[in-house]
């Protein structure tokens, strides 16, 4: 955007150095994860290659047979290598067939050489190049089901469910998108983010949210599709890839068609604790297979500001969003897939507070104008107060009309009380639809005065970003997380979960799904051969 | 009935005004279903006691479910006397004032160390109170600036935490038990306590869905916190317990 084009006067040179620092901090990450792999990557290639299921003990395949590798050869290779070699050798039917038998400990694992290796090679890619077929026939049928239906416009309104049971979520989904909601995310149960496998089937308990599983998606999915004829708009799923699992459940959202993943580059580091390699290395192969699936991601800088002050830590969302950018383009995803996260958190108590929220929103809008940015409602200053939080979430609504922001997440009167009734979502809806109403027309208006308050903060904003990425640029991001820089907690490289599940790529490593992310052509090869 | 005795005040003494709002699973369609949804909202406001009723707002929300604001006159009295107020050992307070006591009282960060211990890898409990992330709309210990946390994660040997605890100085060691199979939990938190013998340690408190969060001496550990229990509540405890009457909260 130029600075004529601009509301807030931005400095164009200072936007090109913002991108220029975040591709600075952020190359040395993307090095490594291409130099290293992970148990959930590898997992996530077997899931591709179509191995499904789990042990009497539902502890899933893809996990039992990632292990058994691990334990005799390796990984450093990839699982590939070895895995479809016994498949051959063995002469089993297929790789549920391998993955029992491996965690009886009655298969050996080799990494082949020669013809071997390439026999295996020829195999993995073929497997491959199914998966891959089944997620690009998902995408162009997204594609259909748009045309048959039709696209909502924006602001897309963005609705929770979450009961635990997907069996209960299911009519309550359809009752959202009946209501407006134009976007159902299904929150996760707690602590999923932290389970190394991924459980399967359809599931009725969970804790304060419904596990993340290929039937549940499945399920979920098929009844919006049903709602979504019924109305003549294409009601979009979300879920949470983010935690332990990025890749195998990127893979799962891809073959089960959902349309948005929470996918942030740093999330689970700063709030779970997960280990810094063990996420950036998911999170780019992650974001790869949502790039092939035409998947929107979100990311999730709204929660610095429930840990942070909203006005002081205002910077840290704008690093945190041009670092998402930049590992995001870098692993394939176009600008029309970066729903860059942000939020209304700054104390009513603040004076200004308004025109402070004003200014964050419409910098965030003019430094990603192409992106689907998503704007999400007050928590952190809900009170309790439900008269006093639905006129909080009636101003957040407008911040969000008037800067233009692509989805909004609906805020609850009865945040931080209880998940929302019925009633609360009406209401909710109904505070959307009024301040649209009113309101739609306004952001053409809106044009902070040169030099003036929502210029001064905005520009001060920018600038504080651009010196904290500066900073990190010269420590180390890995250093900078180490540091505390981001939320208020100290994660070091070679601590938190999952860290154990990081290994470096030896010569001759074999990842057959990657081959067809990182290089179409060699794609091409693999379908042929 | 010793009083005083009060009622709800709208805009008079005494009026006994009050204002309610819910959903009932009832159509709000045809003129006739309008009129069995308002009946039927003044019928459960009656049973709660309000009075003359009003039905000031009804809306459909869908085909099967209707939504009422509804004011009435609140027919109960109440009796100041008999109003029963909890007495809690400690006080909860907020993020800001757990740090400043910490700050004030220790004049030093409290390390905090937890672990889900034996064969339980149920980690749910213990990241709810630790984690940034955190529980019920409040932020876990991590988010405490005054406080310092190692978060061992599950299936940790209770010798291995006691040395863990002695090298890290920990001022407090938490540990959440979910599995109760065989009591499990109650063995478990028994096993902390000897592992940590009686004398210079750190505080042991427990947590976990089942517990009884009476059994803390019997248990030999110092506190015990059940279901529903807040990150909040966690970290007031320990301000509590370290920096105000250690000898009383150890004895």
């Amino acid at each position: 955007m130029t600075s004529q084009g601009s509301k807030l006067g931005l400095d164009p040179d200072m936007v090109r150095a913002a991108r220029h620092l975040a591709r600075v901090a952020g190359q040395p990450i993307v090095d490594m994860a291409r130099s290293h792999s992970t148990v959930s990557v590898e997992r996530a290639v077997l899931r591709l290659a179509g191995l499904d299921g789990a042990d009497d003990g539902g502890m899933p395949w893809v996990n039992r047979l990632v292990d058994a590798v691990r334990e005799t050869t390796g990984l450093e290779h990839g699982v590939a290598l070895p895995a479809w070699d016994a498949l051959a050798t063995g002469g089993y039917p297929g790789l549920a067939a391998l993955a029992s038998d491996a965690a009886a400990g009655q298969v050996k694992f080799r990494v082949p050489e020669g013809e071997g290796a390439a026999a295996a090679r020829a195999a993995a890619r073929a497997a491959l190049a199914r998966g891959f077929a089944a997620i690009d026939a998902r995408r162009a049928q997204r594609e259909s089901m748009i045309g048959e239906t039709s696209d909502p416009p924006r602001p897309w309104i963005y609705l929770i469910v979450a009961t635990g049971d997907i069996y209960e979520d299911i009519p309550q989904a359809q009752a959202a998108a009946r209501e407006g909601a134009d976007v159902i995310a299904v929150i996760r149960s707690t602590g999923q983010s932290l389970l190394d496998y991924v459980p399967e089937g359809a599931t009725r308990e969970g804790f304060a949210g419904t596990y993340a599983t290929r039937e549940n998606f499945r399920l979920m999915r098929a009844a919006l599709d049903e709602t979504s004829r019924e109305l003549g708009r294409y009601v979009r799923l979300t879920n949470y890839a983010s935690g332990l699992c990025m890749p195998e459940i990127a893979a799962l959202a891809g073959l089960e068609r959902l349309d948005m993943m929470l996918n942030d580059c740093m999330y689970g580091i700063i709030f779970r604790d997960i280990n810094p390699r063990r996420t950036f290395i998911d999170q780019r192969f992650s974001r790869q297979i949502h790039a092939r699936a035409g998947i929107i991601i979100n990311t999730g800088e709204d929660n610095y500001l429930t840990t942070a002050d909203a006005v002081d830590a205002a910077h840290t969302v704008v690093v945190s969003q041009l670092l998402n950018e930049f590992f995001g383009a870098e692993a394939g995803l176009a600008d029309w897939q970066l729903g860059l996260g942000h939020a209304f958190e700054i104390s009513p108590e603040v004076p200004d507070s308004f025109s402070l929220e004003l200014a964050h929103a419409q910098l965030v809008r003019e430094l990603f104008p192409d992106a689907p940015l998503k704007y999400m409602p007050p928590t952190k200053h809900m009170t309790g107060n439900v008269f006093g939080g639905y006129l909080l979430d009636a101003f957040f609504n407008l911040a969000g009309v008037m800067t233009g922001q692509s989805i909004l997440l609906v805020g609850m009167m009865t945040e931080g009380i209880h998940t929302p009734f019925l009633s609360d979502r009406d209401l909710a809806l109904e505070n959307v639809r009024y301040v649209a109403r009113a309101a739609g027309q306004l952001g053409e208006n809106f044009r902070p005065p040169p030099g003036g308050f929502v210029q001064q903060r905005a520009q001060h904003v920018l600038a504080e970003a651009v010196g904290l990425l500066r900073r990190i640029g010269s420590d180390g991001l890995l250093n900078a997380i180490g540091d505390g820089t981001f939320g208020i907690t100290r994660r070091p490289a070679d601590a938190g979960r999952g860290l154990e599940g990081v290994f470096e790529r030896a010569e001759g490593y074999f990842n057959p799904a990657a081959e067809f992310l990182e290089d179409p052509a060699t794609a091409g090869e693999g379908r042929k051969s | 009935m010793n009083g005083p005795m009060i009622r709800p005040y709208g805009d008079t003494t005494g009026d006994g005004r009050v204002q309610l709002s819910f959903t009932l699973p009832v159509p709000f369609g045809t003129e006739r279903e309008r009129a069995v949804a308002e009946g039927a909202a003044l019928q459960l406001a009656a049973k709660m006691g309000l009075e003359p009723a009003m039905v000031v707002h009804a809306k459909g929300m869908g085909p099967a479910f209707t939504f009422f604001i509804v004011y009435g006159r609140a027919s109960h009295l109440v009796d100041l006397s008999e109003v029963v107020v909890a007495e809690r050992e400690f006080p909860v307070l907020s993020a800001a004032e757990i740090n400043l006591r910490i700050r004030s009282g220790l004049g030093r960060e409290i390390v905090v160390l937890g672990a889900c211990i034996g064969t339980d890898a149920h980690t749910v409990g213990i990241d709810a109170i630790l984690n940034v992330k955190g529980h019920a709309g409040e932020k876990g210990l991590e988010y405490y600036r005054e406080m310092r946390v190692v978060n061992l994660g599950a299936q940790v040997d209770v010798a291995d935490l006691a040395a863990r605890a002695s090298a890290e100085r920990a001022d407090a060691v938490l540990v959440s038990q979910v599995v109760t199979q065989r009591d499990a939990h109650l063995t478990g938190a028994r096993a902390l306590a000897n592992a940590f013998g009686t004398r210079e340690r750190p505080l042991l408190v427990v947590g976990g869905p089942r517990f009884d969060p009476t059994m803390a001496a019997e248990l030999g550990v110092d506190k015990i916190f059940g279901r529903g229990t807040t990150p909040r509540e966690v970290a007031s405890y320990l301000v509590h317990a370290l920096t105000g009457e250690p000898a009383a909260a150890r004895a």
